[in-house]
């Protein structure tokens, strides 16, 4: 049995607006083992991206509520203030890889000096190691060590986010998160952009958090899946039983509106939009679109444990679960 | 000439030509090169190739939004290679252009209602319906329902997939016989793009459009299309049916492409992809020979990297340009 790298139990997150506070990390609740990947998917909007930025602590100013736990093998992240978490946690132990990335570095400064960074700004070591250490880690993600002494604007799409992956990499963090790390690449790059990350993640042993909405690059990478609905995990499994069978009735129509290559199926997209983050419907926030809605889905629907690590918030599934 | 066909391509190429100080010529990006195609009426097709492959420069050369370097395009039997602007008027009416990103698409500043309403005040168009009832009936053609609330409306008030559905209005609201719709859902989220691909490919059926789906996306284009043609570096290097090109693709690209696409899989984590070495190559320099060559697993030394390739019937209706099938 591998050992809980992450666990995070009831974090929220809200931004406070003229209208009222936004939930867009609303009672989440997950955990991720060493050397193993949880794929985040859903609709924009639905709060991936502001989950990622909760574990990470990078709170926009209009913050609202803050609360829950984040345990890192055991240690509480929230009991750290702002300092130690800096020192001790960001991009030492968890680093990013964010969304647009191609244009995340700096222009002006030469990619290895880029790369090097984060030792010397968290980790107190000299520039010279640093820049050992980060022509190390360029190699390893595939980038020719002389490649260090270039600017960005000499390296292609596809080595420029291999820079980024190596600049997370660098600190040797327990945990990357990868917010849509492939989204404005070339089908090509990002194939080998995958082919990177599943090396990686075999080789160090290393556990990503993988932000996507596209479904079918999740299964790229992904061990285990966590599906978000406006706020919410509203299903949450092991990636073999999942992509066969979802179970949450919003899951399932995210599958059904997968294209995909290789099978004849009837594409299906879900009438209406996501909610609001402001004013969730009460009850359970699918039930409005939902085609399986009940009198019972007017209240909010309690997490039932499906057993083997499954788990769905419906009312579909209540009293099926194992406790 | 075949009384289907709405639109033929003949050896159409486009070339950018590049500056060197102020009278010196560097050279040209051959963005399109030799490219040939039959569209016949109400057919879509997908025109699938990665950034830079000269897709959207074929499209829009093909709306005679740049003018051709040589070649030829007839619409519906009329040559409109070489109109001027003023000529054109009449095939502005006929074809339609969905964008990539609705929002750059559309103007901030109008309401939706003069958006669409300015194509009826450019072509001095005054029919028996007033301007107000055929900007509703198009917004009603895309189901943005109910018309009144949306007319009145500013673009960023809307969602992305409405913005693409007034996108899509605009488009058609002159009755137009081709759209070329580039990358049309490629800012959307994953659900809506499903929504807005149906719709598409209703009205496609209910207008007897002629479509050219333009997208990097093969997955989707099973869906959408009769035909498949797949570009690389300027040139059009395999044409065949959909099921055709995706059960039995010959080009050793489109295998590649076809390779990297995953399906939802838990599998798919143990495995890695087979991706040739190298980038596409640059269009001011291209390759002596097939484009392909230099990433090729197949070549053949003496020919691929030599000659280039001819446009093969390997089988019936499926065209290849590959030494591999000569």
């Amino acid at each position: 049995m591998r050992s809980v790298l992450l666990e995070v139990k009831d974090l929220y997150m809200y931004f406070s607006t003229r209208k009222g506070p936004v939930k867009a990390v609303d009672e989440i609740s997950f955990k991720i083992n060493r050397g193993e990947t949880l794929a985040l998917i859903g609709e924009s909007g639905c709060g991936k991206s502001s989950l990622a930025k909760a574990i990470t602590r990078l709170l926009p100013r209009n913050i609202d509520a803050y609360k829950g736990h984040v345990y890192l093998k055991g240690e509480d992240l929230m009991e750290l203030d702002e300092n130690e978490f800096g020192k001790l946690v960001r991009w030492v132990k968890i680093s990013m890889v964010t969304q647009a990335a191609l244009n995340s570095l700096n222009p002006v400064i030469k990619v290895g000096q880029q790369v090097a960074e984060p030792l010397t700004i968290h980790n107190g070591v000299d520039k010279e190691s640093a820049l050992k250490k980060a022509k190390e880690v360029l190699s390893l993600v595939g980038i020719p060590e002389t490649f260090a002494e270039r600017y960005p604007f000499e390296l292609s799409g596809g080595m420029r986010q291999r820079a980024i992956i190596a600049m997370a990499l660098v600190t040797n963090p327990d945990l990357i998160i990868l917010d849509e790390p492939t989204s404005s690449l070339d089908v090509l790059t990002q194939a080998n952009i995958m082919n990177l990350l599943k090396k990686i993640k075999k080789e160090l042993d290393l556990s990503f958090i993988l932000i996507t909405h596209d479904i079918a690059l999740s299964s790229e990478l992904a061990d285990k899946v966590a599906v978000m609905y406006a706020g919410q995990i509203v299903e949450l499994g092991d990636a073999e039983t999942f992509y066969k069978s979802p179970l949450h009735p919003y899951s399932t129509k995210l599958m059904a509106s997968v294209p995909t290559l290789r099978t004849d199926k009837k594409l299906e997209f879900i009438p209406g939009f996501p909610p609001t983050l402001i004013d969730p419907p009460r009850g359970c926030r699918f039930a409005p679109r939902c085609s399986h809605r009940f009198e019972k889905c007017s209240e909010d629907p309690l997490v039932v444990n499906l057993g083997n690590d499954r788990y769905v918030k419906c009312w579909l599934y209540e009293g099926k679960g194992v406790e | 000439m075949n009384a289907d066909v709405l639109l033929s391509v003949i050896g159409l190429q486009k070339w950018f030509e590049l500056r060197k100080g102020i009278f010196g010529r560097a050279g040209y990006v051959k963005a399109v090169d030799e490219v040939g195609f039959e569209l016949k009426r109400g057919e879509a097709v997908s025109l699938v190739g990665e950034s830079g492959s000269g897709k959207t420069t074929l499209g829009k050369t093909i709306l005679r939004l740049y003018k051709p370097t040589s070649g030829k395009i007839l619409f519906d039997g009329k040559d409109i290679t070489n109109l001027d602007p003023k000529d054109l008027m009449w095939y502005r009416r006929e074809t339609g252009l969905v964008q990539q990103d609705p929002f750059g698409a559309l103007p901030p500043f109008m309401t939706i209602q003069r958006i669409i309403e300015e194509l009826l005040i450019i072509h001095k168009i005054k029919g028996s319906l007033g301007s107000v009832e055929r900007v509703h009936k198009a917004l009603e053609e895309v189901r943005l329902t109910p018309v009144e609330d949306v007319v009145n409306k500013y673009p960023h008030m809307l969602s992305g997939g409405q913005q693409q559905r007034v996108v899509i209005a605009r488009a058609i609201l002159l009755n137009p016989k081709l759209i070329i719709a580039d990358e049309p859902v490629s800012m959307l989220d994953a659900s809506v793009r499903i929504e807005i691909l149906t719709l598409l490919k209703e009205l496609q059926e209910k207008h007897d459009l002629s479509v050219i789906y333009i997208t990097h996306d093969l997955s989707t284009t099973r869906y959408f299309s009769e035909w498949i043609y797949i570009m690389y570096a300027g040139k059009i290097v395999e044409k065949a049916k959909t099921r055709e090109l995706l059960r039995n693709s010959l080009h050793p690209y489109t295998k590649v492409l076809l390779n990297t696409i995953p399906d939802p899989d838990s599998e798919n984590r143990f495995r890695l992809r087979d991706i040739p070495p190298g980038e596409p190559p640059s269009l001011v320099n291209p390759p002596k020979g097939c484009r392909f060559h230099p990433r090729c697993v197949y070549i053949k030394e003496g020919l691929c990297n030599e000659e280039e390739p001819p446009e093969i019937e390997a089988e019936k209706d499926h065209f290849v340009r590959c030494w591999l099938y000569a």
